[in-house]
Formats: C-alpha cells, structure tokens, sequence
C-alpha cells in the first residue's frame, strides 16, 4: 500500500499511457489517433518531470538563503529541459501528421480509416 | 586544427547545406541540385577521414561545446560509426547524383524542398551514428523519422496514407525509446552511452533496467521494421517516389539497426541482454520467423517495389538474427550485412526506378524481354539479385557466411537451416524475374520501346552494382580492420 501511494504519479501516468496508445491503435478516425498520439507523448512528458521533482525542493535558481550545499533542495533541472526538446518534437510531429491529413482528406474527403481503405480500392 | 573537429562536421555539413540548399533554391531553382550535391560530397569527405583516422589512431571523441561526459554531449567515432558514418554518406551522395532525373520526371515543382529534406534526413541519420548520448540520438532520431514521414508521403496517390500509419507506428517507436532512456536516467542519473554502461553493471537486477531495456528494443524494433512489427512498411515503400526510396530502403531501417547494436554493445552489453534478460534470444527467433515468412511475402507480390520492400524486411532479419546471436561471429555477420544490404538493396530501388522511368512498369509480369533492352540497368539488376541469394564472389555470400557461422558457433542449427532455406527463397523469387527479363520474348510495345535510362541514372546503378563485386572482394579487409575490433573490444 505504502509504495502503491508512493508512487502514484506513476501510475497516472502509465494509465494516460495506455489511453494514448488504444487511442492511435484502435480508433478509427484519424484525427482521434493524432490525439491519442498526443495523450501518448504528454504522459512521457510527464513522466520525465515528475521523476525530476522532489518533495520539499524549490525551482532550480540558486537562492542565496538555501545554498548548494545541499541539492536535495532543488528540483533536478535537466529533465525539464530535456522535455522542452521532447516537446517542440511533439509539435513538429503533430504539424507533419496534420500536414498528412489534410493530404489525405482532400484526396478522400473523408478522415475515417474504414472509407479510406474503401475509396482507395475503388 | 579542422581535424579535431571532424565528427561533428559529418553531421553539421549536411545540415548547414540543407540551409544553403533551401536559400539558393529559392533563388533559382536550378541550383538545388548542385548545392545539395555539394552537401553531401563534403559530408563524404568528413567521414572518410574520419575513418581513416579511427583506423589509424583508433577511436575519436569530441565534446560539444568542451564539456567533458558525463556532463556534456559526446560524439564517438569508433570502428563501427566510422564505418556507418562513411557508408550512409556514401549511399546518400550516390542516391542524390541517382535522383536528379528521377525528381525532374516525377515531381518537378517540388525540387527544392525534396532537397532539403534530403540533406536533413542524412544529417540526422549521420547524428545518430556519431552520438554517444541517450538523448541526442533521440533527437537525431526524431529529426530522421520527420524527415523521412514527408519524402514517403509526396509519392502516388496512397502515399500520404501510408506514411501516416508510419507516423503512427514511428512514434510509439520513438517514444519507447524516450521511455526507456527515462528509465536508464533515473536509475543511473546518466545520459552518456559510455558512462551508462559502467554504471548499469551494478544495478542489472533492477527491475527499472529491465523495463529500459524492453522498451527500448521494442522502440528500435519497431522503427528498424523487425518482424512482427513491420506493418507499416510494404505500403511505404511501394508509393514512395523512386528516387526517395533508393534512398530510404537502404539506410533507415539499417541504421536504426545499428542503433540496436549500439545499445547491444556499448549500453547494456551483452552479458545483460543475452543472460539476464533473454532479450537477444527473442530477438533472434523473431528475426528467423521473419526471415522466412518475409521471403514467402516475397514471393507472392508482383509489384517489383513491394517484392523488393518485403526482401527488405527478410533482409533487416538477417541483421537482427546476427544481433540475436549475439557472439562475436553472428555480430560481424549482421554488422557485414548492414553494409552488404545498403548496396545490394540500393542498387535493386534503384533500378526499379530506372525502369519506371523509362517505360511506367512497375508489375513483374510485364517484365518480359527487358534485358535485351536496357542491358547495363539489367545486368546491375543481375549482379545484385545474385548477391541477394548469397553466389560468390558477391558480397551477400560473405555476410550469409559469417552468420552461418555465428549459428554454428551458437549451436543453434535451426538457424542454419533457416539462412540456408532463406537463400533458397531468394533465388526462386530473383530467379523468377531473371528468367523473364533476360529470356523470355518481348511481347509488349513498351518494352520494344524501352531504352537505357540516362547516363546520370546508369552511372549510380552501375557503381552500385561493381561495388557489390568489389565489397566481396575485400570483405576480408573490412571485417579484420573494422568489425573484427569492434567485437574484440565488446566480447574480450
């Protein structure tokens, strides 16, 4: 129960895992799996900053009165900027896969995966 | 003093070019292709020094910015990444010579972007190579699967369909990868492949560890396409436009490859993922599944594109089943099959295309008689379906050879007979369009119009196609100079 409580964040963010991926998996719309895609990305986001962060810590600028003796007293900074890469990823592949879908959509006027496959065999 | 910086000029020359290219060819449009020539050749250059540096004074590491690891970003330039940087820029530079007539035909208004994009992807795959980061391959990871969405997605008309499910299926393989490095950080507090390999040792039974490790070749798995999870392949490669997948099929599935064998060797090491996770194992029986059940597809299409993107993934089973193995002989047969694979399969998209562009065919059974019309294209086409199914003194026997006796060495002779029953599989399906090319009667009137296609086409195919011939010549040299230290240093 203790390491259940723990850690919870961590299962939050493996249940939003989850959804991401039945999301790009098994919806049929396109658009709903570029969300779920997006789901998918948020939880590693936020899985990077909450293994970064520690209880009773301050935001990683060096304050005078704390110190650096001691850095349990500052959350750990690089995760965060390791996720500000992650992010502008995420967003230069949500932009491609958009870029895609509008192909798509004007190609087969529509954005479920079904029709698609029908129009294409037509 | 240049040659102190000369790792990461590979990458950065690509992608500064991939800047000029865009600007001049705003510009004029005509000048896309010299710039981007350009690019590619200097980048050659770089790696070709690289490596004769690396074989001359042994490994090369260079810290961004000064920092030393494990604080900064790394780049290493040992035996295999020399041996990778040299071969992706090589294949890239002759793809970019293969593509101008190619585009001009296909898709003449999109010139300039194809270009950039082109010398994007070859940064990005040159980055992964180099890198001696966890989380800078990502990044450079990233930047090649981006790249390489957009290039397959401006073929036929199915193409953007296809490249999305490869958008798909990429990012969960990538985010994987990312999972799994968060795992590796956390318990080491490390990004650097070096520093991580020492650290990990001590904690192999954390439970952390094995989830890093499992995400992370499902990650790779999934982007190097490794049998069950190629789904989003075969259609890729079939609508891409020639040019793009002569320079797709070769690289990217085999880079991300040697990713697999960069986090065999020089991040988990073997010990862990063939003894303490049966990891290798798995890997190594997939890829024989793979192997044969790929070939079988093979066989069945008749799409020339899409026969050769399934013998593409039997192909990458191949590379896996030498990671599989994962002993000294099984490793430098599927580190030789990288490079063997690249020309082989570089040269068959390649005329695969030519013959595209001269008379439209794409389906086999129109082939018939189209030897006697474009003998030289044929002839590579020849050579390197004969190094497909492993016939001295073509380099494809050699690579076969080496796993064979990885699998002997193993004592695991399922694998032998699977190499062996693979090798049989090529040839019915090679052979089978060998004899309606070269034997059978023109019967068609595209065909008796066919020609050689022009000499900027016909020239990469031909280099290609003597340069099978010539890597099975000096196979000798290549595995006692380069893969045999490589191994050395990970299995001593």
């Amino acid at each position: 129960m203790e390491t259940l409580l723990g850690s919870y964040w961590f299962y939050i963010t493996t249940i939003l895992m989850a959804i991401g991926l039945w999301g790009m998996l098994a919806k049929r719309n396109l658009m709903k799996k570029l969300i779920g895609m997006n789901i998918f990305q948020t939880a590693i986001i936020l899985f990077y900053i909450t293994g970064s962060s520690k209880i009773g810590a301050t935001v990683p600028i060096y304050d005078p009165e704390i110190g650096v003796a001691n850095p349990a007293l500052y959350h750990n900074p690089l995760p965060h900027v390791l996720m500000l890469t992650a992010i502008v990823v995420a967003v230069a592949t949500s932009g491609v896969t958009l870029a895609l879908m509008l192909m798509i959509y004007r190609r087969y006027h529509t954005l479920d995966e079904r029709e698609i496959m029908k129009r294409m065999h037509e | 003093m240049i040659l102190n910086h000369i790792i990461v000029l590979i990458p950065i020359s690509l992608l500064v070019f991939s800047f000029i290219t865009f600007l001049l060819g705003t510009v004029r449009r005509s000048l896309a292709y010299p710039t981007a020539l350009v690019g590619s050749a200097i980048s050659v250059a770089c790696s070709v020094v690289g490596l004769i540096l690396v074989l001359q004074g042994g490994p090369i590491h260079y810290y961004l910015g000064g920092w030393p690891p494990p604080i900064g970003i790394e780049y290493v330039l040992d035996y295999l990444s020399a041996f990778m940087a040299v071969l992706t820029t090589f294949i890239g530079f002759i793809s970019i010579v293969y593509s101008r007539k190619s585009f001009a035909q296909e898709l003449p208004h999109k010139v300039v972007p194809l270009y950039t994009i082109t010398l994007l992807l070859l940064s990005g795959l040159c980055g992964i190579i180099v890198t001696g980061d966890l989380f800078n391959l990502y990044v450079f990871l990233e930047i090649a699967s981006l790249t390489a969405y957009a290039l397959l997605a401006v073929g036929e008309k199915r193409a953007p369909v296809a490249a999305f499910r490869y958008v798909i299926m990429g990012t969960v393989g990538a985010c994987f990868y990312l999972l799994g490095v968060g795992f590796i950080y956390f318990s080491t507090g490390t990004l650097n492949m070096a520093d991580a390999a020492k650290l990990l040792p001590a904690i192999y039974d954390s439970r952390a560890i094995i989830a890093a490790a499992v995400f992370i070749v499902i990650g790779i798995g999934l982007k190097m396409a490794l049998f069950p999870m190629h789904s989003w392949l075969p259609d890729a490669y079939t609508y891409a436009p020639s040019a793009v997948i002569s320079l797709i099929a070769p690289l990217m599935t085999k880079v991300f490859a040697y990713v697999l064998i960069r986090m065999l060797i020089s991040v988990f090491l073997p010990e862990y993922l063939s003894d303490v996770i049966p990891a290798t194992l798995v890997i190594g029986w997939l890829a024989a599944a793979g192997i044969v059940i790929m070939s079988i597809m093979a066989i069945a299409q008749d799409d020339f594109r899409r026969m050769l993107a399934y013998s593409s993934l039997a192909q990458i089973c191949y590379v896996a089943l030498g990671i599989g193995l994962a002993n000294p002989l099984g490793l430098i047969g599927g580190m030789l099959h990288i490079l063997n694979h690249a020309f082989m399969k570089g040269c068959l998209f390649q005329v695969a295309g030519a013959i595209r562009y001269r008379t439209g065919l794409t389906s086999i059974s129109k082939f018939n008689g189209l030897g006697k019309k474009m003998r030289w294209t044929m002839g590579s086409f020849g050579i390197a379906a004969l190094s497909m199914i492993g016939i001295p003194p073509a380099c494809g026997f050699f690579s076969k050879w080496y796993l064979m006796l990885g699998s002997i060495d193993a004592g695991n002779w399922v694998f032998v007979g699977v190499i062996a029953l693979s090798s049989l599989l090529n040839a019915v399906y090679f052979f089978k369009i060998i004899e309606k090319v070269f034997f059978a009667q023109p019967d068609d009137d595209i065909v008796e119009n066919a020609a050689e296609p022009p000499k900027e086409m016909l020239v990469p195919i031909v280099i290609m196609a003597v340069a099978i011939i010539a890597l099975g010549l000096v196979n000798v040299y290549i595995v006692t100079n380069i893969l045999e230290p490589v191994v050395n240093h990970v299995f001593n």
